[in-house]
């Protein structure tokens, strides 16, 4: 494996998302919009309440509810980018010349991988800091401490690459069936699903997003992206891609 | 002479169809190989499976010394040989420079050597006051010569060209055309697969015509000669029955006449026209001119897929 042409493969996608300024800005919209608004909505709920209402014990609750849509998030943002990656080169029918350089299909899958999943990743992780120095700001005079950085944080933005990495993985499995960059973002949005799901069942109190269930998830994550790692492998193979991608 | 493409009854069957069966084909060093077949005839799959792109079903073939479809050579074979697409198929967002820049960089060219090969093939190709402009921007042929020039980036020995000239405009198809016979001049051997006839005949030095299966390669010239009836045309002052009595007495067919001439199939002019003059003045036929119909590779081509010989 050749790291060199895999960041090379990643470079051209980013140099070509340069120009796509809807893609890019779709994908660091939802971090920032996190990072900011939940702040300010706490802001404003604790302003409203000054005078009771909301105790400092409900503020962890609230901030650690927010701080999922990270999780979410990291899931939902490289949809965009790693299915006009992999759709965009069907459609200009850029992967038959790529393939037929001395680039191995693992090389030019890792270029893939890295161009859909950095830039989500880096705007998670940017939101997550905005976030983070704003909730302090926010809360720091009502809990008398600074409540983040913390354990549980951590293990979200431990969980996020993961999650975004399986986001990737599965469009790179949706784009060899479909030929449009907006279908395959469609289809692949939909594995949002159980982790929205797992989200209503913590707000409804049938599960909770400690450190060690993040943990947890971090884990079946890792589980799933080595399972999903070889079927995008199995499907991202020379032959397929001539023959039978349509 | 050296073999340079070498295959023995290459095969590809993609489940119950056979899409190219045993093809046999032996390619020279420097010889431009011209490809022909009808859509569907598996030209594209050939150069495919030659490109290590997509696996053979059985048979063999070998690229120089490399055998194709032996996992330790493929890697040797694709930095050995150019592929032209049938579609173009650059980044249209990124400019002439960087689409070649980007493939310069896994044939491990130096940065300094990439931009020297860059700028020898943007200038050679007179696209090199629009290197920095979108790939999308350019015209058809435009986007076919850098395609090219993306296909030499690393100055392959061997060069697969599909579809060269396809969908583009006269203009432009003479100037793939000439870069071609450049490429020529410099000993390359090319494999050209094209269904265009009149382009094969210009460019190639030998063409193999396939449907599928290997129907017939030579020269276009010795194709021309061994597949198809030759003929004559004999220009006359005047025409009449007797003069067509008296080429049929001396056993040749007229296929044509005239009100001052006639047609007439020939299997060798050079031996047989004497004897054909001859009987035409014998009756008082007075000759004007005497030439031979060519029949072009595209009649030899037609006939031999449509299976007429």
């Amino acid at each position: 494996m050749d790291l060199q042409n895999a960041w090379a493969v990643a470079a051209k996608d980013f140099k070509i998302l340069r120009k796509k300024s809807s893609v890019i800005y779709s994908s660091i919209v939802l971090p920032i919009v996190i990072g900011v608004a939940f702040p300010l909505i706490l802001n404003y709920a604790i302003e409203k309440n000054k005078n009771g209402g909301m105790t400092a014990a409900t503020i962890p609750t609230l901030m650690d509810a927010f701080s999922i849509w990270f999780l979410i998030g990291a899931v939902m943002i490289p949809t965009a980018i790693a299915s006009y990656s992999l759709v965009g080169e069907k459609i200009q029918k850029s992967l038959e010349p790529m393939l037929a350089t001395p680039m191995s299909d693992g090389e030019i899958l890792l270029g893939k991988t890295i161009s859909g999943l950095l830039i989500p990743v880096a705007a998670i992780y940017a939101g997550s800091i905005l976030f983070m120095a704003l909730m302090d700001q926010v809360t720091v005079g009502k809990l008398g401490y600074l409540y983040y950085p913390n354990w549980q944080i951590g293990a979200i933005l431990l969980a996020a690459p993961l999650a975004s990495l399986l986001s990737v993985q599965l469009n790179v499995i949706i784009s060899s069936r479909v030929n449009d960059a907006r279908t395959a973002q469609q289809l692949g949005v939909l594995v949002v699903i159980p982790f929205a799901g797992v989200y209503v069942a913590s707000e409804m109190g049938f599960f909770q997003f400690s450190d060690t269930n993040l943990l947890i998830i971090a884990g079946a994550l890792l589980i799933v992206d080595l399972c999903l790692f070889f079927l995008s492998k199995a499907t991202f193979q020379r032959e397929q891609i001539l023959t039978k991608w349509r | 002479m050296i073999i340079v493409i070498d295959t023995e009854n290459l095969t590809k069957r993609f489940g119950d169809v056979n899409a190219v069966e045993s093809v046999t084909l032996h390619v020279e060093e420097g010889e431009v190989f011209g490809f022909l077949g009808p859509n569907g005839a598996g030209k594209t799959t050939t150069v495919r499976m030659l490109s290590c792109l997509i696996s053979k079903t059985s048979g063999s073939a070998r690229i120089g010394e490399y055998e194709v479809g032996n996992g330790a050579d493929q890697q040797k074979i694709r930095r050995m040989i150019g592929l032209l697409t049938e579609n173009v198929g650059l980044f249209e967002e990124l400019s002439a420079y960087d689409n070649l820049d980007f493939y310069g960089r896994f044939y491990k060219l130096s940065e300094q050597s990439r931009r020297e090969r860059i700028e020898y093939f943007l200038r050679l190709l007179g696209l090199w006051e629009r290197r920095d402009a979108p790939a999308g921007t350019f015209s058809k042929g435009m986007k076919q010569k850098l395609a090219i020039a993306r296909a030499m980036i690393h100055d392959p020995e061997v060069l697969f060209l599909d579809e060269p000239t396809a969908n583009l405009d006269p203009e432009a198809s003479k100037t793939v055309r000439d870069f071609i016979l450049e490429l020529k001049k410099e000993k390359r051997t090319i494999f050209l697969n094209t269904h265009l006839l009149d382009e094969a005949e210009k460019i190639c030095d030998r063409v193999a015509i396939l449907k599928t299966k290997l129907i017939a390669t030579g020269t276009p010239q010795d194709l021309r000669r061994s597949l198809s009836r030759r003929k004559i045309r004999v220009q006359l002052q005047r025409m009449d029955d007797g003069i067509v009595r008296a080429v049929e007495r001396i056993g040749f067919q007229v296929v044509e006449k005239s009100d001052n001439g006639l047609v007439i199939n020939v299997g060798d002019p050079e031996k047989e026209n004497p004897a054909i003059l001859r009987a035409i003045m014998d009756v008082g036929g007075q000759l004007q001119f005497v030439t031979e119909i060519g029949s072009s590779l595209e009649d030899v081509y037609l006939k031999l897929v449509r299976g007429e010989q």
